[in-house]
C-alpha cells in the first residue's frame, strides 16, 4: 500500500466528510431546537438534487448558478414543513414524532419515484469538471469546489449563530425554550428559522452534490443514515461536532474502503457508530 | 387490625384483575374468527386468498414489533434482520441439508431470540432516538454484509426447489393457497393469543410499567434491561416465523427486498397507525394498508409507479399530527360516547 494512495483517500474522504458536515448540521440544528430527529433528511437532500438536475436540464442553469436558488427553496420548504407538519407534532410522543417524519420521508421518496421514475440521472457539463493535480494527488474538480463551498457554508452558518442576535436567538431557543421564551425572543419563529436553515444547508449540500454524483429517488438514505452517524457522533445539537465528526466519517469511510474492502466502507462507519454511542451515548462531543 | 388488612387482601384478590369482556366483543370476536375461517370458501379466487394471506402475515409481523414498541417502549428500525433470519434459517436447511422447514421455523427461531439478545443487550441502554437510529444502522450493516456473504447466495439470493412428493413436510403447496390460508391464519392466531397473554401476565406489566415511568419501575426494583431484552428476543422469534413462512410462500429469497429497511419500516408504519401498544392496532393496520398497496399494484401497475407509498405516507403523517394513538382509539372513543361517560 503505497503513501500516494492513502494521501489519496485521505483527501477525497475529507473533501466528501465536508458534504456529509453540511447535510448533519442541518439535522442537528434541528434536534437541537426542537428534539425531533428529521427521518426525511435525505429526502429533502434528494429533492435538492433534483431541483439542481431540472434547472440545469429545463432552465440551463449551471449549479453553480443556481445554487443559491435551490438553497432558497430549500429554505422555503423547511419553514413550510415546520409551520404545516412539525409544529402539530412536537406535543405528540416521540413514537407519532418519528413516525411522522417517516411518512414525509415515504410520502417523499415514492413521490419523487413516481414523477421522475427511479432512473439514475446526471449533470454531464457542469462548468466545474476534470481534475487538479496537487503534488501526487489527483483531485476531482467539482469535488475540490463542492468541498470548498460546503465549508463557506459552514462558516457563514458558525457565524451567523454565534455573531448575530437571531443566531444568539437561536442557541438560548436550544438550550432552553421556556426561559427563552420568557425572554422575549419568539421561539416559535426560532424553530421555524432552525428548519430553514436547516434545510438551506441541505439545498447547498445537495446542488454540489449534484455536480459529480448520481440523481435518483432514493440517493438520500445513504447520506441520511451518514448523517444520523455524524450527528450521534458530533452531539446532537452541537455545529461544530457535526463538522469534525462529518469529516471524520468521510475519512473513516474512505480509508476504510481502501484498507478493508470498498463494499463494506459504509459498514465500518456504522460500526464506528455503535462502538461510539455505546461508550459515550452523548456523542464525543455532546454538551450535556 | 391485622384481620382487617388480610379481608381487604382477600377482597382485593377475589376482584377479578380483568373485568369479563363485554358481550357485543365477544360476540364481534367470534364473528370475525368465524368469517376468517371460512373466508377461503366464500371468496375463492387465488387473488382474494393472496390478500389475506398477506394481511395476516404482516399483521403477525407488527404484533412483534408491536411487542418491542408498544409494550417497552423501544422504537426498532431492524426488525427486517430477525424476517431475513426466519427466512434464510428455513431456506438454508433446506437447501443445503434437505431439513424440513418445520424444523428450519425453530432453529430461526432461536437464531433470531439469539440475534436479540446480541443486539439488545448492548443497544437496549441507549434511550429513544439513539436506539433507533443503532438499530436502523445495524439493520442495514446486515443487508450489506449478506448480500456479499455467497455461502447464502449473496446478492442474488436463494430458490427454495420445488418439490412436490410431500407438501405438508416441505411446506410447499403448489396447487391451492388455501393451505397457506390456514398456516397464516394459524400462526398469527397463534401470536396474537401469546401477545393477549403476554399483555395481561406479571411480565407485561412490568414492561408497561417500565415503558410509561423508567424510573419508578426501576425504583420498585424491575431489571429494565432484562425486561426489555427478554421483550425484545420474543418479539424478534416472532418475527422470524413470519420470515420463514414468507419464504416458503414466494419460494425465492431476495436479500434486497427481503432485508430491507422498508420491511422494518412498514411495520412500524403499520403499528402507528392501526394504534401501537393495544392488541388489535397492528392488525388493523394491516388490514388497511395491505390492500391499498395490493390494489394500487393493480390499478397503478407494477413497479415504478408508488402510488400506494405516496397515500401510505400521507396517511401516516396525517394519524400522527392528528391521531397519535392510532385509528383504533377512534372507534374505542366512538364506543365510550355512545356508552355516556362511564370511565
Amino acid at each position: 500500500m503505497s503513501r500516494d494512495l492513502i494521501m489519496q483517500a485521505v483527501a477525497s474522504g475529507l473533501l466528501m466528510g465536508l458534504i456529509y458536515a453540511l447535510v448533519a448540521v442541518g439535522l442537528s440544528l434541528i434536534f437541537g431546537l426542537m428534539e425531533i430527529v428529521n427521518f426525511a433528511h435525505g429526502e429533502f437532500l434528494m429533492l435538492a438534487m433534483f431541483a439542481a438536475f431540472w434547472l440545469w436540464s429545463l432552465g440551463g442553469l449551471d449549479p453553480l448558478v443556481s445554487l443559491p436558488l435551490v438553497a432558497v427553496m430549500l429554505a422555503a420548504a423547511g419553514a413550510l414543513v415546520h409551520l404545516g407538519i412539525i409544529r402539530h407534532l412536537l406535543n405528540a410522543p416521540m413514537l407519532a414524532q418519528v413516525c411522522g417524519t417517516f411518512g414525509l420521508a415515504v410520502a417523499l421518496r415514492a413521490g419523487a419515484q413516481f414523477l421522475w421514475t427511479p432512473d439514475f440521472r446526471t449533470i454531464t457539463n457542469p462548468w466545474i469538471a476534470g481534475r487538479v493535480h496537487v503534488g501526487p494527488l489527483f483531485i476531482g474538480q467539482p469535488q475540490l469546489v463542492a468541498g470548498a463551498i460546503c465549508l463557506l457554508a459552514f462558516v457563514a452558518l458558525w457565524l451567523f449563530v454565534t455573531r448575530t442576535e437571531t443566531g444568539l436567538g437561536l442557541q438560548a431557543t436550544a438550550q432552553d425554550r421556556q426561559a427563552a421564551a420568557v425572554m422575549g425572543i419568539p421561539t416559535e419563529r426560532m424553530s421555524a428559522l432552525g428548519w430553514a436553515i436547516g434545510l438551506g444547508c441541505v439545498g447547498v449540500a445537495g446542488t454540489m452534490l449534484s455536480t459529480f454524483y448520481y440523481i435518483f429517488p432514493d440517493v438520500g438514505v445513504n447520506f441520511a443514515l451518514l448523517a444520523f452517524v455524524a450527528v450521534a457522533l458530533g452531539g446532537f445539537g452541537s455545529i461544530l461536532g457535526s463538522l469534525v465528526a462529518g469529516v471524520l466519517i468521510g475519512l473513516v469511510e474512505s480509508l476504510g474502503g481502501l484498507l478493508i474492502d470498498p463494499s463494506y466502507k459504509t459498514v465500518i462507519v456504522f460500526a464506528l457508530y455503535l462502538a461510539v454511542v455505546i461508550a459515550r451515548p452523548n456523542g464525543l462531543f455532546g454538551r450535556f | 387490625m391485622a384481620s382487617d388488612q388480610a379481608r381487604m387482601l382477600e377482597l382485593a384478590k377475589s376482584e377479578p384483575a380483568w373485568p369479563r369482556p363485554p358481550l357485543w366483543s365477544m360476540g364481534l370476536g367470534l364473528a370475525v374468527a368465524a368469517s376468517l375461517l371460512a373466508y377461503p370458501f366464500v371468496f375463492t379466487s387465488p387473488f382474494s386468498h393472496h390478500l389475506v394471506i398477506l394481511i395476516l402475515l404482516y399483521a403477525l409481523m407488527a404484533q412483534s414489533w408491536n411487542v418491542v414498541a408498544g409494550l417497552s417502549g423501544q422504537i426498532s428500525l431492524g426488525h427486517a434482520i430477525f424476517f431475513g433470519i426466519g427466512a434464510y434459517s428455513s431456506t438454508v436447511l433446506f437447501v443445503k441439508y434437505g431439513i424440513t422447514p418445520w424444523i428450519g421455523l425453530v432453529v430461526g427461531m432461536v437464531l433470531s431470540a439469539l440475534a436479540a439478545v446480541a443486539i439488545g443487550v448492548p443497544t437496549l441502554r441507549l434511550r429513544g432516538h439513539y436506539f433507533a437510529i443503532a438499530t436502523l444502522l445495524i439493520g442495514s450493516s446486515v443487508q450489506i454484509i449478506v448480500q456479499r456473504w455467497d455461502w447464502v447466495g449473496a446478492a442474488s439470493g436463494l430458490y427454495i426447489p420445488i418439490d412436490r412428493t410431500s407438501p405438508w413436510l416441505y411446506l410447499q403447496f403448489h396447487t391451492s393457497k388455501i393451505p397457506y390460508y390456514y398456516l397464516a391464519l394459524g400462526a398469527t392466531a397463534v401470536g396474537y393469543g401469546l401477545v393477549w397473554l403476554l399483555r395481561r401476565s406479571r411480565f407485561g406489566f412490568r414492561l408497561q410499567a417500565l415503558r410509561d415511568e423508567p424510573d419508578a419501575a426501576a425504583s420498585l426494583g424491575i431489571a429494565i434491561a432484562r425486561h426489555k431484552v427478554l421483550a425484545f428476543m420474543i418479539s424478534a422469534a416472532m418475527m422470524s416465523v413470519a420470515g420463514t413462512f414468507y419464504a416458503q410462500y414466494v419460494l425465492v429469497l431476495d436479500p434486497e427486498r427481503l432485508l430491507s429497511s422498508e420491511i422494518s419500516i412498514i411495520v412500524l408504519l403499520m403499528t402507528v397507525l392501526g394504534g401501537s401498544g393495544t392488541l388489535w392496532g397492528p392488525a388493523l393496520g394491516a388490514a388497511i394498508l395491505i390492500p391499498l398497496s395490493e390494489y394500487s399494484r393493480i390499478w397503478f401497475g407494477g413497479t415504478g409507479r408508488t402510488i400506494d407509498l405516496i397515500i401510505y405516507g400521507i396517511l401516516i403523517l396525517a394519524v400522527c399530527m392528528w391521531r397519535p394513538s392510532g385509528i383504533l382509539s377512534l372507534f374505542e372513543e366512538g364506543i365510550r360516547r355512545r356508552k355516556g361517560s362511564a370511565p
